[in-house]
């Protein structure tokens, strides 16, 4: 260890021996427990929209169900979200490097930003304030504490990043690691790094929204917006792409010891990332009247798909990863001995191969199809949408979050995770919950039903507009569904608010003992066999066949190729069958 | 000689920059190339498929795009229903259509199997056209037009929802589309209209 960090107060990991400098060590606790705070209400502002959106039920009135909807979207995709990042940043900058927090003092400023960023949002859209939903598209006008408040915290998340590089710069010039940084700090970094070009898009947009609300611009022109919006919106979501993917790494390497395939294929891949993944603003504009058919056509792709491929490339890693490392410890049956094997039980697990899968099979191949110019015709602003999205965003990286709680709890609270029979339940019930609504979703914005719609019944419309009765089933589904999946996350937030506040103290882990509340990979870590080294070589070598050391994967992802090729030209064929338009 | 075996938690020491397995070759080289199909079916579809949402796409201010409208519902007005405008143009002619909260302004009749220049824009907010039970969806942004060229090729009675959140009384914002066959029949009023329920994946 370095002298300079000695001289700071600090402490050693008992599971895994690591430097935990306590500064950085608070205010991962902070930032992760404001973000279990939002999730609260984020969850339960969810309850109250899908209990609306289910006809049967139609619980709020109109104007309540549009103001949740904006305070669902604000708590879940920017506060619980970022929140938690901002604990990733400061875990992976520090604990996985043995470094010490650049300047944690101004951590605790940036905290206050965007605490007091977020606090002001929520006043004014609680208070009816700022009833123009999570894009606040002009000429929708809130009041101008809203969008300062979006200014305070992006501007507080940007402080982050920039110490998340120099936490970096110190690590390596203080040598608190020998050779390249792990491939999850790298992670970690691609999503900071993406999270400096989003917020820089953010702060293009809010800055003059927010002169235009307190009358010092006369008017913002809404295609504008509508581009600089989503190049903040979606490539914000490209930040928890990244720091998803920097979790499944982590978490494999946690649960089952997987290794790392080939470090310039998974390293590739993230660049990719950086590369393309901004252009993807171009998403939300395939039916707008602002732009032509070329400058679609480029954006929408990513460039020809190279942050798919960066993706499709994870995809494969990831897994093959898991598999290879399961292999090394012995695992080495057939295809998938690796599979039944694995610790299921274990909700770090559990949770990071129900990301994964959903993640992959449902959130990218409906998130690529919908974002074709031409099939988009028969998507956009449907349920088909949300259907995409909350398979990304919520049963990916939701799910990867909580699957890394479970290991943060014990590792940086030093608590044992609570109700633990619940906690080994609590993904499968989640990840149930939210493939029920996003299917409903999916299916009900298929018919044409409308995201981000009060009434489908149409009651006090002029015209009637008589949805197939089989709408209602999908609607119901997604009411059931939200139920379920509410439940995982009061779960989820009841487990980690008893242990980190109330639980027991973890101060050794022992090994090879299985303790109630331990996650498994810290009492019987992953070790790979002793000649691993050979075993790799030898699984590596031309002898062994061209499907390698990973043939199990290599089925896994084949059959995903064919559920993407199948559901792609599906959707081609629909789009067909409508009026002739061009 | 491989990196040593190490997790994606471990530092990694050397020169990691190694050959990838042909496996990960192989799926790698498979994305790459689904990814250039993904690609190329866009300019494809423009080329020979018959659904893209190129159109015509023009500035204009709420104000000359309103008289626009009001002179073309003077010209071809044919009926009301429910205080609004029916209007069935000529094949071939230009049609506009308004969106202001909470209202899709005027209705239209049209032909089917006649190609039509359909202009849209709002007066107010963002809105969003959605052709039920067709399923189609596009944009209506204050200050632009956006001209596509459809053809409606089958008859019946449309709504147009608005999928866009434009203010607290969005959901009743709901407007019509009529398009007759080549006998002529008309579709008069919506409670005898033939609509079929659209769908799919």
């Amino acid at each position: 260890m370095s002298a300079t960090l000695a001289l700071r107060p600090s402490r050693i990991c008992p599971a895994t021996g690591r430097t935990i400098d306590l500064g950085a060590e608070r205010l991962i606790r902070v930032n992760a427990v404001v973000a279990v705070v939002a999730l609260l209400v984020g969850a339960t502002a969810a309850l109250l929209l899908a209990l609306t959106r289910w006809q049967a039920v139609h619980l709020l009135p109109a104007a309540w169900y549009y103001r949740i909807l904006g305070v669902h979207g604000m708590n879940m995709l920017i506060f619980f979200i970022i929140f938690f990042e901002m604990a990733v940043l400061w875990f992976a900058g520090t604990v996985l490097l043995n470094a010490r927090p650049a300047a944690p003092r101004y951590g605790w400023f940036n905290f206050g930003l965007m605490l007091v960023g977020s606090l002001t949002v929520e006043t004014m859209q609680w208070s009816g304030r700022a009833d123009v939903l999570y894009t606040s598209y002009p000429p929708l006008k809130a009041h101008p504490l809203f969008y300062l408040g979006i200014i305070l915290f992006a501007v507080g998340a940007l402080g982050v990043a920039g110490q998340f590089f120099a936490t970096l710069t110190i690590a390596k010039r203080e040598k608190t690691y020998i050779g390249s940084m792990p491939l999850v700090v790298y992670g970690a970094m691609t999503a900071a790094i993406i999270a400096v070009i989003t917020l820089l898009h953010g702060a293009m947009i809010y800055i003059p929204t927010f002169l235009w609300s307190i009358g010092v611009l006369k008017g913002i022109n809404p295609q504008m917006y509508r581009l600089l919006w989503w190049a903040l919106g979606h490539s914000a979501q490209q930040i928890n792409v990244a720091a998803m993917v920097a979790i499944w790494y982590m978490l494999g390497a946690l649960t089952v010891g997987a290794v790392v395939l080939n470090e310039k294929v998974s390293r590739s891949a993230f660049v990719l990332y950086i590369l393309f993944i901004s252009m993807a603003s171009a998403h939300h504009l395939l039916v707008d009247p602002g732009f032509g058919p070329a400058w679609k056509i480029v954006n929408t792709s990513y460039f020809m798909y190279m942050a798919v491929l960066a993706s499709m490339v994870h995809g494969f890693t990831v897994p093959a990863g898991m598999e290879l490392g399961m292999r090394l410890r012995g695992y080495t049956h057939g295809m998938f001995e690796w599979l039944r094997k694995a610790p299921w039980g274990d909700p770090g697990f559990s949770s990071l191969i129900l990301s994964v899968v959903v993640f992959g099979f449902f959130g990218g191949i409906t998130g690529v199809t919908i974002g074709t110019e031409q099939i988009n015709i028969i998507a956009h602003n449907t349920l088909r949408i949300p259907g995409h999205f909350h398979a990304t965003v919520v049963s990916g990286t939701a799910m990867a979050f909580m699957g890394a709680t479970y290991y943060l709890i014990p590792l940086i609270f030093q608590r044992k995770v609570a109700f633990w029979k619940l906690a080994r339940i609590q993904p499968y019930l989640f990840a149930g919950g939210m493939l029920l609504v996003e299917f409903g979703m999916t299916f009900a914005g298929s018919f044409g039903v409308p995201r981000r719609h009060w009434d489908i019944s149409f009651a006090q419309a002029p015209f009637d507009v008589p949805f197939s009765p089989i709408v209602d089933l999908f609607l119901a589904m997604v009411g059931i569904g939200g139920i379920i999946a509410v439940t995982g996350a009061y779960s989820f937030i009841i487990i980690a608010v008893k242990s980190v506040f109330f639980g027991e103290r973890v101060t050794e882990f022992p090994r090879g003992v299985a303790v109630e509340g331990i996650p498994q990979g810290l009492t019987n870590p992953p070790v790979h066999s002793a000649d691993a080294n050979e075993i790799n070589e030898e699984l590596h070598s031309p002898a062994h066949g061209w499907a390698g050391p990973t043939p199990g994967t290599l089925v896994l992802v084949g059959v995903f190729f064919l559920a993407f090729m199948l559901y792609y030209f599906t959707n081609w064929k629909l789009l067909s069958f409508l009026w002739k338009i061009g | 000689m491989l990196t040593r075996v190490h997790t994606g938690l471990d530092p990694v020491p050397g020169v990691w920059w190694k050959p990838a397995h042909k496996a990960e070759k192989v799926w790698v080289s498979i994305a790459f190339a689904w990814c250039i199909v993904l690609f190329a079916m866009m300019p494809l579809w423009h080329w020979k498929g018959g659904q893209n949402p190129s159109g015509v796409r023009t500035r204009v201010t709420p104000k000359a795009y309103y008289a626009r409208t009001v002179a073309f519902v003077k010209q071809y007005k044919v009926g009301t229903d429910r205080g609004l405008p029916i209007v069935a143009p000529p094949p071939g002619s230009d049609v506009y259509l308004v969106g202001l909260t909470y209202q899709w302004y005027p209705i239209l009749k049209l032909e089917q199997g006649k190609e039509y220049m359909l202009h849209m824009s709002s007066l107010d907010m963002n809105h969003g056209f959605s052709l039920y039970p067709m399923n189609i969806n596009f944009a209506v942004v204050p200050g632009f037009d956006y001209a596509l060229r459809v053809t409606p090729t089958v008859a019946g009675d449309f709504r147009i929802i608005c999928n866009e959140f434009c203010g607290i009384g969005h959901h009743t914002m709901v407007g019509r589309v009529i398009v007759v066959d080549s006998t002529g029949a008309t579709v008069a009023d919506n409670h005898t209209a033939q609509v079929g329920h659209g769908g799919g994946l």
